[in-house]
């Protein structure tokens, strides 16, 4: 089952999603990034359905990109959570996209944000959220050891020890990590945490 | 279990001597995990009407969008505030627009009319308007509010007895349920002042 989790430190955001490709028993591949890259200072970290998270996901950065020709400035963390709300509940009573969302970002006047955005299009701003059967232990880890401003050393120690409680005590727990930081220098790929490393295709 | 249950909420207004107090629970929940304990389920419409939407999150969002932009064109035509008679008349028809689809919730509303008389109303998920004179309840909690509210209440109460009254029923009321609590968040209304106060009871 996917696994989603993310917290806001002293003036960064970090996430970190699980990289798993999934279909009933069978692992696709086990280095699927399911962190994009929104704009140079969003990540959305999204779980669920896989054809409506790379679609739906897809969509929403296209359309903040297309604010940002339009307008000549980027959308705020906020505005581009409500955004993201607003397609999901629109949607919901026609088409539902059944993708859960973490959106962190950093904007230069109020610092890092992380909004949870379930596929019924709930949204609030959280200081740490998790999504999947992962949910139960992460949260549970960073009920115990977040607290405000934490910095960087401190938030990725904190991540490291959610995955290795979802790596523990998760039946189904996916083997590879990615994380992935957003803060005033930008949104950028922080680590991996491999434990099964996807065999090389010899080339033809 | 039932949508209206799927995040939980409590929700209670009450009627004092010209002035009036609404009250929620702030767990954001889905289903038996917690989300976040300081979910807004109370919105400010203006200084003398305020609206509280329990039932599924989502829905409650999307519905108080569109009665914030439905007031604010009414602000823009009428050169004034909506009257809490007008706004439940508002709700109920709106509410009623999607009888066979509907939005998920149960608002209460609360306002001080002419004459600073308040005016306390809540209905169900339809429109189905019930105007009271003492004191509306809803969400999960809801019948645990009606026996701690007809128990504690008195008439002609002044705002710190009202509020005194309000938090009692809300705190003893979610501690019986466990899909809402985790504090509490009171407003006490005069024609003079809007006081907010956050209660602290058992966090679980």
């Amino acid at each position: 089952m996917e696994c989603v989790f993310g917290l806001v430190g002293n003036d960064f955001a970090v996430v970190a999603a699980d990289t798993s490709a999934v279909h009933s028993i069978l692992v696709h591949k086990s280095n699927e990034d399911k962190i994009m890259i929104l704009d140079s200072h969003k990540l959305i970290a999204a779980s669920g359905e896989s054809g409506d998270r790379v679609q739906f996901t897809e969509y929403i950065q296209k359309n903040v990109a297309l604010y940002q020709f339009r307008n000549g400035i980027p959308l705020t963390t906020a505005a581009a959570a409500n955004f993201t709300r607003g397609e999901l509940a629109t949607a919901l009573r026609k088409n539902p996209y059944f993708v859960n969302i973490l959106l962190a970002g950093y904007d230069k006047e109020t610092g890092p944000s992380l909004y949870y955005i379930d596929y019924i299009a709930t949204l609030h701003k959280v200081d740490k959220g998790a999504f999947g059967y992962g949910s139960y232990f992460s949260l549970a880890m960073m009920d115990r050891h977040y607290h405000s401003g934490m910095t960087v050393e401190e938030a990725i120690d904190l991540v490291d020890k959610c995955i290795m409680e979802i790596r523990s005590r998760l039946v189904v727990a996916p083997p590879n990590f990615v994380i992935k930081i957003v803060d005033k220098d930008g949104a950028r790929e922080y680590a991996w945490r491999e434990s099964v490393k996807d065999a090389t295709v010899a080339s033809a | 279990m039932s949508i209206f249950e799927y995040n939980g909420s409590a929700l209670v207004a009450m009627v004092g001597k010209n002035c009036f107090a609404i009250a929620s629970d702030r767990r954001l929940g889905v289903q038996l995990q917690t989300i976040a304990t300081d979910f807004q389920r109370i919105s400010k419409i203006h200084d003398r009407l305020f609206l509280g939407l329990s039932g599924l999150a989502t829905d409650a969002q999307t519905l108080y969008q569109r009665l914030v932009f439905r007031h604010k064109l009414y602000q823009l035509r009428e050169e004034r505030d909506m009257k809490p008679e007008t706004f439940a008349n508002l709700v109920s028809a709106i509410l009623y627009e999607k009888r066979f689809g509907p939005y998920f919730c149960q608002p209460v509303i609360a306002g001080l009319g002419d004459e600073d008389k308040p005016f306390i109303c809540t209905m169900d998920s339809i429109g189905a308007k019930e105007l009271a004179k003492d004191f509306v309840v809803a969400g999960t909690a809801s019948e645990s509010l009606y026996g701690a509210c007809e128990s504690m209440f008195k008439q002609d109460m002044e705002p710190e007895d009202l509020f005194e009254t309000v938090s009692q029923a809300l705190l003893s009321s979610v501690d019986r349920d466990c899909l809402s609590g985790w504090g509490g968040h009171v407003y006490v209304v005069t024609p003079t002042e809007v006081k907010e106060r956050i209660l602290k009871g058992r966090m679980d």
